[in-house]
Protein backbone atom coordinates (compact mmCIF):
# COMPACT_ATOMS: atom_id res chain seq x y z
CA UNK A 1 0.00 0.00 0.00
CA UNK A 2 1.13 3.12 -0.97
CA UNK A 3 -0.20 6.50 0.77
CA UNK A 4 0.79 10.05 -0.31
CA UNK A 5 -0.28 13.04 1.78
CA UNK A 6 -0.43 16.69 1.37
CA UNK A 7 2.22 16.25 -1.62
CA UNK A 8 3.14 19.67 -3.67
CA UNK A 9 5.01 19.95 -6.46
CA UNK A 10 6.20 22.90 -8.56
CA UNK A 11 9.20 23.52 -10.31
CA UNK A 12 10.35 26.96 -9.97
CA UNK A 13 6.93 29.11 -10.04
CA UNK A 14 5.15 26.51 -11.91
CA UNK A 15 2.99 24.41 -9.46
CA UNK A 16 2.34 21.54 -11.02
CA UNK A 17 1.08 19.44 -8.13
CA UNK A 18 -1.15 20.68 -4.97
CA UNK A 19 -2.07 18.62 -2.12
CA UNK A 20 -2.71 15.34 -2.98
CA UNK A 21 -3.78 13.01 -0.60
CA UNK A 22 -4.57 9.31 -1.47
CA UNK A 23 -4.09 5.90 -1.11
CA UNK A 24 -2.83 3.10 -3.77
CA UNK A 25 -4.04 -0.51 -2.71
CA UNK A 26 -2.20 -3.41 -2.85
CA UNK A 27 -3.28 -6.01 -5.15
CA UNK A 28 -5.16 -3.51 -7.35
CA UNK A 29 -4.69 -1.92 -10.77
CA UNK A 30 -4.70 1.81 -9.75
CA UNK A 31 -4.99 4.12 -13.18
CA UNK A 32 -4.09 7.63 -12.58
CA UNK A 33 -5.37 9.48 -15.67
CA UNK A 34 -5.05 12.74 -16.94
CA UNK A 35 -4.63 15.24 -19.59
CA UNK A 36 -0.91 15.41 -21.24
CA UNK A 37 0.63 17.82 -19.03
CA UNK A 38 -1.67 17.38 -16.22
CA UNK A 39 1.09 16.43 -14.00
CA UNK A 40 1.01 12.46 -13.59
CA UNK A 41 4.04 11.44 -14.66
CA UNK A 42 5.31 14.00 -12.44
CA UNK A 43 3.43 12.55 -9.45
CA UNK A 44 4.57 9.07 -10.11
CA UNK A 45 7.79 10.40 -10.45
CA UNK A 46 7.67 11.82 -7.34
CA UNK A 47 6.40 9.09 -5.58
CA UNK A 48 9.48 6.60 -6.46
CA UNK A 49 11.38 9.32 -4.86
CA UNK A 50 13.04 10.14 -8.80
CA UNK A 51 11.29 13.74 -7.99
CA UNK A 52 12.21 15.48 -4.58
CA UNK A 53 8.60 16.90 -3.31
CA UNK A 54 7.92 20.64 -2.72
CA UNK A 55 6.01 19.59 0.43
CA UNK A 56 4.01 16.55 1.99
CA UNK A 57 5.36 12.89 2.21
CA UNK A 58 5.14 9.24 0.70
CA UNK A 59 4.32 6.18 2.67
CA UNK A 60 5.18 2.64 1.84
CA UNK A 61 3.58 0.53 4.02
CA UNK A 62 3.69 3.37 6.57
CA UNK A 63 6.44 4.35 6.29
CA UNK A 64 7.80 7.57 5.32
CA UNK A 65 10.25 7.63 1.75
CA UNK A 66 10.82 11.04 3.08
CA UNK A 67 12.01 10.07 6.41
CA UNK A 68 14.10 7.38 5.17
CA UNK A 69 17.49 7.13 5.20
CA UNK A 70 19.73 6.40 1.89
CA UNK A 71 20.75 2.73 2.91
CA UNK A 72 16.81 2.54 3.88
CA UNK A 73 15.58 4.13 0.02
CA UNK A 74 17.78 1.63 -1.85
CA UNK A 75 16.77 -1.36 -0.02
CA UNK A 76 13.19 -0.25 -0.43
CA UNK A 77 13.95 0.46 -4.51
CA UNK A 78 14.99 -3.42 -4.92
CA UNK A 79 10.76 -3.47 -4.06
CA UNK A 80 9.77 -1.37 -7.04
CA UNK A 81 9.91 -2.11 -10.59
CA UNK A 82 9.30 0.56 -13.05
CA UNK A 83 7.87 -0.04 -16.44
CA UNK A 84 9.27 3.20 -18.43
CA UNK A 85 6.72 5.13 -21.36
CA UNK A 86 10.25 4.10 -23.54
CA UNK A 87 10.52 0.98 -21.75
CA UNK A 88 13.99 2.64 -20.94
CA UNK A 89 16.07 -0.84 -21.31
CA UNK A 90 19.87 -0.89 -21.78
CA UNK A 91 20.81 -0.38 -25.60
CA UNK A 92 24.24 -2.23 -24.69
CA UNK A 93 23.04 -5.22 -23.00
CA UNK A 94 20.52 -8.30 -24.61
CA UNK A 95 16.95 -9.26 -23.49
CA UNK A 96 18.92 -11.49 -21.44
CA UNK A 97 20.85 -9.91 -19.31
CA UNK A 98 18.23 -6.96 -19.38
CA UNK A 99 16.17 -9.26 -17.41
CA UNK A 100 19.42 -10.66 -14.98
CA UNK A 101 20.70 -7.00 -14.62
CA UNK A 102 18.74 -6.12 -11.07
CA UNK A 103 19.61 -9.81 -9.90
CA UNK A 104 23.38 -9.02 -11.05
CA UNK A 105 23.76 -5.95 -9.17
CA UNK A 106 21.46 -7.45 -5.84
CA UNK A 107 20.70 -10.45 -5.69
CA UNK A 108 22.19 -13.35 -3.43
CA UNK A 109 22.00 -16.47 -5.87
CA UNK A 110 24.20 -18.32 -8.29
CA UNK A 111 24.40 -16.79 -12.09
CA UNK A 112 22.46 -20.44 -12.67
CA UNK A 113 19.72 -19.32 -10.52
CA UNK A 114 19.94 -15.56 -11.81
CA UNK A 115 19.39 -17.36 -15.79
CA UNK A 116 16.81 -19.16 -14.08
CA UNK A 117 14.52 -16.62 -12.70
CA UNK A 118 15.37 -14.28 -15.80
CA UNK A 119 14.05 -17.00 -17.67
CA UNK A 120 11.16 -17.72 -15.80
CA UNK A 121 10.34 -13.83 -15.77
CA UNK A 122 10.63 -14.12 -19.81
CA UNK A 123 8.41 -16.91 -20.06
CA UNK A 124 5.92 -15.18 -17.74
CA UNK A 125 5.53 -12.70 -20.73
CA UNK A 126 5.60 -14.38 -22.99
CA UNK A 127 8.95 -13.58 -24.31
CA UNK A 128 10.65 -17.05 -25.94
CA UNK A 129 13.62 -17.47 -27.77
CA UNK A 130 14.91 -14.20 -27.76
CA UNK A 131 17.87 -13.89 -25.18
CA UNK A 132 20.56 -13.04 -27.63
CA UNK A 133 18.82 -10.03 -29.18
CA UNK A 134 19.29 -6.63 -28.46
CA UNK A 135 16.59 -4.15 -27.46
CA UNK A 136 17.28 -1.98 -31.48
CA UNK A 137 16.07 -5.19 -32.78
CA UNK A 138 12.92 -5.87 -30.62
CA UNK A 139 9.15 -4.01 -31.83
CA UNK A 140 7.90 -1.64 -29.31
CA UNK A 141 5.14 -4.50 -27.34
CA UNK A 142 7.92 -6.92 -27.20
CA UNK A 143 10.40 -4.09 -25.76
CA UNK A 144 7.05 -3.55 -23.40
CA UNK A 145 6.96 -6.92 -22.15
CA UNK A 146 11.08 -7.37 -21.51
CA UNK A 147 10.48 -4.09 -19.73
CA UNK A 148 7.61 -5.92 -17.29
CA UNK A 149 9.93 -8.75 -17.02
CA UNK A 150 12.96 -6.72 -16.01
CA UNK A 151 10.48 -5.14 -13.61
CA UNK A 152 9.44 -8.15 -11.78
CA UNK A 153 12.86 -9.88 -11.78
CA UNK A 154 13.07 -9.16 -8.20
CA UNK A 155 9.50 -9.65 -7.49
CA UNK A 156 8.54 -6.55 -6.37
CA UNK A 157 5.84 -5.49 -3.80
CA UNK A 158 5.08 -1.95 -5.73
CA UNK A 159 5.25 -1.64 -10.03
CA UNK A 160 4.91 1.07 -11.60
CA UNK A 161 3.89 1.67 -15.46
CA UNK A 162 4.31 5.38 -17.07
CA UNK A 163 2.22 5.27 -20.49
CA UNK A 164 2.30 1.48 -21.03
CA UNK A 165 0.24 1.42 -24.37
CA UNK A 166 2.12 4.89 -26.11
CA UNK A 167 2.87 3.84 -29.16
CA UNK A 168 1.78 0.40 -29.27
CA UNK A 169 -1.24 -1.12 -31.45
CA UNK A 170 -4.94 -1.63 -30.17
CA UNK A 171 -4.06 -5.53 -30.46
CA UNK A 172 -0.51 -4.90 -28.42
CA UNK A 173 -1.56 -2.50 -25.92
CA UNK A 174 -4.80 -5.55 -24.79
CA UNK A 175 -1.73 -8.24 -24.38
CA UNK A 176 0.26 -5.66 -21.99
CA UNK A 177 -2.71 -4.70 -20.43
CA UNK A 178 -3.64 -8.07 -19.31
CA UNK A 179 -0.01 -8.60 -18.56
CA UNK A 180 -0.19 -5.72 -15.99
CA UNK A 181 -3.41 -7.26 -14.73
CA UNK A 182 -2.72 -10.70 -14.43
CA UNK A 183 1.06 -10.00 -12.51
CA UNK A 184 -0.65 -7.64 -10.37
CA UNK A 185 -3.35 -10.48 -9.04
CA UNK A 186 -0.44 -12.91 -9.21
CA UNK A 187 2.34 -11.52 -7.03
CA UNK A 188 -0.13 -9.23 -4.87
CA UNK A 189 1.66 -5.78 -6.12
CA UNK A 190 0.70 -2.34 -5.69
CA UNK A 191 0.34 -1.79 -9.41
CA UNK A 192 0.20 1.99 -10.37
CA UNK A 193 -0.39 2.84 -13.77
CA UNK A 194 -0.22 6.54 -15.12
CA UNK A 195 -2.20 6.60 -18.85
CA UNK A 196 -4.71 8.29 -20.87
CA UNK A 197 -5.89 5.56 -22.28
CA UNK A 198 -9.14 4.79 -21.98
CA UNK A 199 -9.44 1.17 -23.09
CA UNK A 200 -6.93 0.56 -20.74
CA UNK A 201 -8.86 2.05 -18.52
CA UNK A 202 -11.95 0.42 -18.63
CA UNK A 203 -10.30 -3.04 -19.05
CA UNK A 204 -7.76 -2.98 -15.93
CA UNK A 205 -8.43 -0.36 -13.44
CA UNK A 206 -9.49 -1.13 -10.28
CA UNK A 207 -8.80 1.87 -9.04
CA UNK A 208 -9.18 5.36 -10.71
CA UNK A 209 -7.27 8.88 -10.32
CA UNK A 210 -8.23 11.96 -12.08
CA UNK A 211 -5.68 14.51 -11.61
CA UNK A 212 -7.24 18.23 -13.42
CA UNK A 213 -5.99 21.20 -12.39
CA UNK A 214 -3.24 20.18 -10.41
CA UNK A 215 -5.47 18.86 -7.99
CA UNK A 216 -6.49 14.73 -7.45
CA UNK A 217 -9.96 16.05 -9.06
CA UNK A 218 -12.06 12.81 -8.44
CA UNK A 219 -11.13 8.75 -7.64
CA UNK A 220 -13.25 5.91 -7.14
CA UNK A 221 -13.62 2.54 -8.92
CA UNK A 222 -13.84 1.82 -12.46
CA UNK A 223 -18.09 1.35 -11.40
CA UNK A 224 -18.54 4.65 -9.71
CA UNK A 225 -16.45 6.46 -12.65
CA UNK A 226 -19.17 5.14 -15.53
CA UNK A 227 -22.07 6.67 -13.13
CA UNK A 228 -19.97 9.57 -12.07
CA UNK A 229 -21.30 12.87 -13.12
CA UNK A 230 -18.56 15.05 -12.17
CA UNK A 231 -18.20 17.35 -15.36
CA UNK A 232 -14.42 17.61 -15.86
CA UNK A 233 -13.80 13.87 -15.29
CA UNK A 234 -17.00 13.49 -17.69
CA UNK A 235 -15.27 15.38 -20.34
CA UNK A 236 -12.19 14.15 -20.09
CA UNK A 237 -13.41 10.24 -20.01
CA UNK A 238 -15.93 10.48 -22.64
CA UNK A 239 -14.89 12.96 -25.04
CA UNK A 240 -14.94 10.48 -28.02
CA UNK A 241 -18.28 9.09 -29.55
CA UNK A 242 -17.25 5.88 -28.99
CA UNK A 243 -16.73 6.11 -25.24
CA UNK A 244 -20.02 8.19 -25.06
CA UNK A 245 -21.77 5.03 -26.79
CA UNK A 246 -20.12 2.83 -24.02
CA UNK A 247 -21.22 4.95 -20.73
CA UNK A 248 -24.62 5.11 -22.61
CA UNK A 249 -24.60 0.71 -23.00
CA UNK A 250 -23.23 0.67 -19.58
CA UNK A 251 -26.14 2.78 -17.78
CA UNK A 252 -28.82 0.86 -20.02
CA UNK A 253 -30.00 4.45 -21.34
CA UNK B 1 26.73 32.17 -10.39
CA UNK B 2 26.14 29.59 -13.05
CA UNK B 3 30.25 28.68 -12.78
CA UNK B 4 29.72 28.43 -9.16
CA UNK B 5 26.34 26.48 -9.33
CA UNK B 6 28.25 23.82 -12.03
CA UNK B 7 31.60 23.65 -9.79
CA UNK B 8 29.56 22.66 -6.89
CA UNK B 9 27.32 20.00 -8.66
CA UNK B 10 30.26 18.42 -10.32
CA UNK B 11 31.76 17.95 -7.19
CA UNK B 12 28.46 16.81 -5.67
CA UNK B 13 28.37 14.14 -8.76
CA UNK B 14 31.75 13.15 -7.73
CA UNK B 15 30.90 12.42 -4.78
CA UNK B 16 28.26 9.87 -5.65
CA UNK B 17 30.63 8.55 -8.67
CA UNK B 18 33.07 7.29 -5.18
CA UNK B 19 30.68 5.96 -2.85
CA UNK B 20 30.88 2.24 -2.38
CA UNK B 21 29.86 0.13 -5.43
CA UNK B 22 26.88 -2.58 -5.00
CA UNK B 23 28.38 -5.17 -6.81
CA UNK B 24 32.79 -4.87 -7.14
CA UNK B 25 32.65 -7.52 -10.01
CA UNK B 26 30.08 -5.67 -11.95
CA UNK B 27 31.96 -2.56 -11.97
CA UNK B 28 35.18 -3.99 -12.59
CA UNK B 29 34.01 -5.65 -15.62
CA UNK B 30 32.30 -2.33 -16.68
CA UNK B 31 35.88 -1.13 -16.62
CA UNK B 32 37.64 -3.38 -18.67
CA UNK B 33 34.35 -3.02 -20.97
CA UNK B 34 35.56 0.66 -20.88
CA UNK B 35 39.22 0.61 -21.37
CA UNK B 36 38.67 -0.69 -24.68
CA UNK B 37 36.12 1.15 -25.60
CA UNK B 38 37.48 4.33 -24.41
CA UNK B 39 41.55 3.05 -24.27
CA UNK B 40 41.98 0.40 -27.62
CA UNK B 41 39.66 2.09 -29.94
CA UNK B 42 41.62 5.30 -29.80
CA UNK B 43 44.74 3.57 -30.59
CA UNK B 44 44.59 4.04 -34.24
CA UNK B 45 43.75 7.92 -34.07
CA UNK B 46 46.73 8.25 -31.49
CA UNK B 47 49.39 6.08 -33.60
CA UNK B 48 48.89 8.07 -36.27
CA UNK B 49 48.59 11.79 -34.99
CA UNK B 50 52.18 10.30 -33.35
CA UNK B 51 53.87 9.75 -36.43
CA UNK B 52 53.11 12.38 -38.06
CA UNK B 53 53.64 14.80 -35.54
CA UNK B 54 57.22 13.62 -34.47
CA UNK B 55 58.14 13.47 -38.50
CA UNK B 56 56.81 17.47 -38.80
CA UNK B 57 58.55 18.36 -35.54
CA UNK B 58 61.96 17.02 -37.02
CA UNK B 59 61.22 19.11 -40.44
CA UNK B 60 60.46 22.21 -39.09
CA UNK B 61 63.49 21.70 -36.88
CA UNK B 62 65.68 21.13 -38.87
CA UNK B 63 64.56 23.88 -41.70
CA UNK B 64 64.03 26.56 -39.00
CA UNK B 65 67.12 26.06 -37.46
CA UNK B 66 69.63 24.96 -39.99
CA UNK B 67 73.26 27.11 -39.13
CA UNK B 68 76.47 25.42 -38.62
CA UNK B 69 76.31 26.37 -35.19
CA UNK B 70 73.51 24.70 -33.91
CA UNK B 71 74.82 21.01 -32.60
CA UNK B 72 74.01 18.34 -34.12
CA UNK B 73 71.83 16.44 -31.96
CA UNK B 74 69.27 19.48 -31.74
CA UNK B 75 66.52 17.93 -33.91
CA UNK B 76 66.19 14.27 -31.86
CA UNK B 77 66.98 16.76 -28.90
CA UNK B 78 64.06 18.98 -29.82
CA UNK B 79 61.85 15.75 -30.93
CA UNK B 80 62.14 14.30 -27.92
CA UNK B 81 61.51 17.22 -25.60
CA UNK B 82 58.64 18.74 -27.01
CA UNK B 83 56.96 15.07 -27.92
CA UNK B 84 57.61 14.09 -24.04
CA UNK B 85 56.90 17.38 -22.20
CA UNK B 86 54.09 18.36 -24.32
CA UNK B 87 52.86 17.19 -27.71
CA UNK B 88 51.91 13.46 -26.40
CA UNK B 89 50.49 14.78 -22.79
CA UNK B 90 49.04 17.67 -23.66
CA UNK B 91 48.27 17.44 -27.35
CA UNK B 92 47.01 13.94 -27.13
CA UNK B 93 44.95 14.65 -24.12
CA UNK B 94 42.98 17.39 -25.80
CA UNK B 95 42.33 15.45 -28.54
CA UNK B 96 41.65 12.61 -26.41
CA UNK B 97 38.81 15.03 -25.28
CA UNK B 98 37.48 15.35 -28.32
CA UNK B 99 36.84 11.93 -29.21
CA UNK B 100 36.45 9.97 -26.04
CA UNK B 101 34.92 13.23 -24.30
CA UNK B 102 32.28 13.20 -26.94
CA UNK B 103 31.39 9.83 -26.51
CA UNK B 104 31.36 9.64 -22.92
CA UNK B 105 28.81 12.72 -23.03
CA UNK B 106 26.74 11.45 -25.86
CA UNK B 107 26.29 8.12 -24.09
CA UNK B 108 25.54 8.89 -21.29
CA UNK B 109 23.50 12.18 -22.13
CA UNK B 110 21.47 9.22 -24.47
CA UNK B 111 20.82 7.38 -21.41
CA UNK B 112 19.54 10.17 -19.31
CA UNK B 113 16.70 11.14 -22.15
CA UNK B 114 15.71 8.04 -22.57
CA UNK B 115 14.85 6.98 -18.77
CA UNK B 116 18.09 4.60 -18.78
CA UNK B 117 19.43 6.85 -15.82
CA UNK B 118 16.10 6.87 -14.15
CA UNK B 119 15.56 3.01 -14.83
CA UNK B 120 18.90 2.60 -12.65
CA UNK B 121 17.84 4.70 -9.88
CA UNK B 122 14.38 3.01 -9.19
CA UNK B 123 16.20 -0.11 -9.13
CA UNK B 124 18.95 1.49 -6.73
CA UNK B 125 22.01 1.20 -8.11
CA UNK B 126 23.99 4.61 -7.80
CA UNK B 127 23.20 5.60 -11.28
CA UNK B 128 26.64 7.59 -11.23
CA UNK B 129 28.53 5.80 -9.80
CA UNK B 130 27.58 3.00 -12.34
CA UNK B 131 28.44 4.38 -15.21
CA UNK B 132 30.74 7.09 -14.57
CA UNK B 133 33.25 5.52 -12.24
CA UNK B 134 34.39 2.71 -14.37
CA UNK B 135 35.19 5.59 -17.15
CA UNK B 136 37.35 7.28 -14.28
CA UNK B 137 39.15 4.38 -13.90
CA UNK B 138 39.85 3.09 -17.25
CA UNK B 139 40.69 6.11 -18.83
CA UNK B 140 43.25 6.61 -15.60
CA UNK B 141 44.71 3.52 -16.42
CA UNK B 142 44.88 3.36 -20.44
CA UNK B 143 45.84 6.63 -20.79
CA UNK B 144 49.46 6.89 -19.84
CA UNK B 145 50.04 3.65 -21.95
CA UNK B 146 48.45 5.81 -25.02
CA UNK B 147 50.82 8.65 -24.35
CA UNK B 148 54.01 6.15 -23.88
CA UNK B 149 53.01 4.64 -26.96
CA UNK B 150 52.39 8.81 -28.49
CA UNK B 151 55.58 8.85 -27.05
CA UNK B 152 57.32 5.94 -28.90
CA UNK B 153 55.69 6.97 -32.18
CA UNK B 154 56.23 10.19 -32.13
CA UNK B 155 60.36 10.10 -31.55
CA UNK B 156 60.01 7.23 -33.96
CA UNK B 157 58.25 9.47 -36.35
CA UNK B 158 60.80 12.23 -36.29
CA UNK B 159 63.66 9.52 -36.96
CA UNK B 160 61.76 8.30 -40.08
CA UNK B 161 61.10 11.38 -41.26
CA UNK B 162 64.95 12.79 -40.85
CA UNK B 163 66.57 9.33 -42.40
CA UNK B 164 64.04 9.03 -45.35
CA UNK B 165 64.44 12.57 -46.04
CA UNK B 166 67.97 12.72 -45.53
CA UNK B 167 68.29 15.81 -43.40
CA UNK B 168 69.61 14.13 -40.26
CA UNK B 169 71.63 11.12 -40.24
CA UNK B 170 70.21 8.23 -38.06
CA UNK B 171 73.38 8.27 -35.88
CA UNK B 172 72.54 12.09 -35.04
CA UNK B 173 69.17 11.57 -34.28
CA UNK B 174 69.33 8.88 -31.96
CA UNK B 175 72.11 10.93 -29.94
CA UNK B 176 69.77 14.11 -29.80
CA UNK B 177 67.13 11.73 -28.38
CA UNK B 178 69.68 10.42 -25.93
CA UNK B 179 71.02 13.88 -25.40
CA UNK B 180 70.80 14.87 -21.62
CA UNK B 181 67.77 12.55 -20.87
CA UNK B 182 66.10 13.40 -17.47
CA UNK B 183 64.25 10.52 -16.59
CA UNK B 184 61.86 13.04 -14.51
CA UNK B 185 60.21 14.58 -17.67
CA UNK B 186 58.48 11.11 -18.07
CA UNK B 187 57.24 10.78 -14.82
CA UNK B 188 55.65 14.78 -15.28
CA UNK B 189 54.44 13.46 -18.48
CA UNK B 190 52.37 10.70 -16.91
CA UNK B 191 51.32 12.20 -13.99
CA UNK B 192 49.70 15.06 -16.40
CA UNK B 193 48.20 12.53 -18.55
CA UNK B 194 46.32 10.74 -15.20
CA UNK B 195 45.02 14.07 -14.28
CA UNK B 196 44.10 15.14 -17.50
CA UNK B 197 42.05 11.24 -18.15
CA UNK B 198 40.08 12.20 -15.16
CA UNK B 199 39.31 15.27 -16.51
CA UNK B 200 38.14 13.92 -19.32
CA UNK B 201 36.53 11.48 -18.12
CA UNK B 202 34.33 13.23 -15.26
CA UNK B 203 33.67 17.02 -17.31
CA UNK B 204 32.25 14.96 -20.30
CA UNK B 205 30.42 12.58 -17.57
CA UNK B 206 28.96 15.27 -15.83
CA UNK B 207 27.72 16.86 -18.49
CA UNK B 208 25.83 14.11 -19.96
CA UNK B 209 24.83 12.94 -16.61
CA UNK B 210 22.97 16.27 -16.56
CA UNK B 211 21.56 16.26 -20.19
CA UNK B 212 17.66 17.41 -19.83
CA UNK B 213 15.31 17.43 -23.24
CA UNK B 214 16.23 15.18 -26.22
CA UNK B 215 18.65 14.60 -28.82
CA UNK B 216 19.12 17.69 -29.94
CA UNK B 217 20.29 18.54 -26.36
CA UNK B 218 22.70 15.77 -26.21
CA UNK B 219 24.83 17.14 -29.24
CA UNK B 220 24.79 20.16 -26.89
CA UNK B 221 26.22 18.32 -24.01
CA UNK B 222 28.56 16.13 -26.33
CA UNK B 223 29.95 19.96 -27.58
CA UNK B 224 29.76 21.26 -24.19
CA UNK B 225 32.00 18.19 -22.99
CA UNK B 226 34.89 18.55 -25.20
CA UNK B 227 35.09 22.45 -24.80
CA UNK B 228 34.93 22.61 -21.20
CA UNK B 229 37.35 19.44 -20.70
CA UNK B 230 39.86 21.34 -23.26
CA UNK B 231 39.47 24.18 -21.15
CA UNK B 232 39.95 22.13 -18.15
CA UNK B 233 42.96 20.16 -19.70
CA UNK B 234 44.58 23.59 -20.82
CA UNK B 235 44.66 25.14 -16.98
CA UNK B 236 45.71 22.19 -15.22
CA UNK B 237 48.45 21.92 -17.63
CA UNK B 238 49.19 25.57 -16.68
CA UNK B 239 49.58 24.31 -13.08
CA UNK B 240 50.92 21.50 -12.99
CA UNK B 241 53.95 22.28 -14.81
CA UNK B 242 54.44 25.31 -12.46
CA UNK B 243 53.98 22.73 -9.91
CA UNK B 244 56.01 19.54 -11.12
CA UNK B 245 58.80 21.56 -13.36
CA UNK B 246 59.54 24.85 -11.46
Amino acid sequence: MIEVRGLWKSFGNVEVLQDINTTFKKGKVNQVIGKSGSGKSVLAKCIVGLTPLTRGEVLYNGESFQAMDKERRKALRQEIGMLFQSSALFDSLTVLENVMFPLRMFATMSVPQMRERADFCLHRVNIMGQDKKYPAELSGGMQKRVGIARAIAMQPQYLFVDEPNSGLDPQTSIVIDNLIREITEEFNTTTLVITHDMNSLMGIADEVYFIHNKHLWWQGTRAELVKSDNRELEEFIFAGSLMRQVRKALRGE
Amino acid sequence: MGLLFHIGQYFMLLGEVFSKPERRSVYWRRTVEEMELLGVKSLGIVALLSLFMGAVIAIQTKTNIDSPLIPFYVVGFTVRQSTILEFSPTIISLILAGKVGSTIAAEIGSMRVREQIDALDIMGVNSAGYLILPKIIATALINPFLIMISMFLSIFGGWMAGVVTGIISSENYIAGVQWDFDPYIVTYALIKTGVFAVIIATVSAYHGYYTRGGTREVGISSTKAVVYSDVVILIANYLLTQLLLL
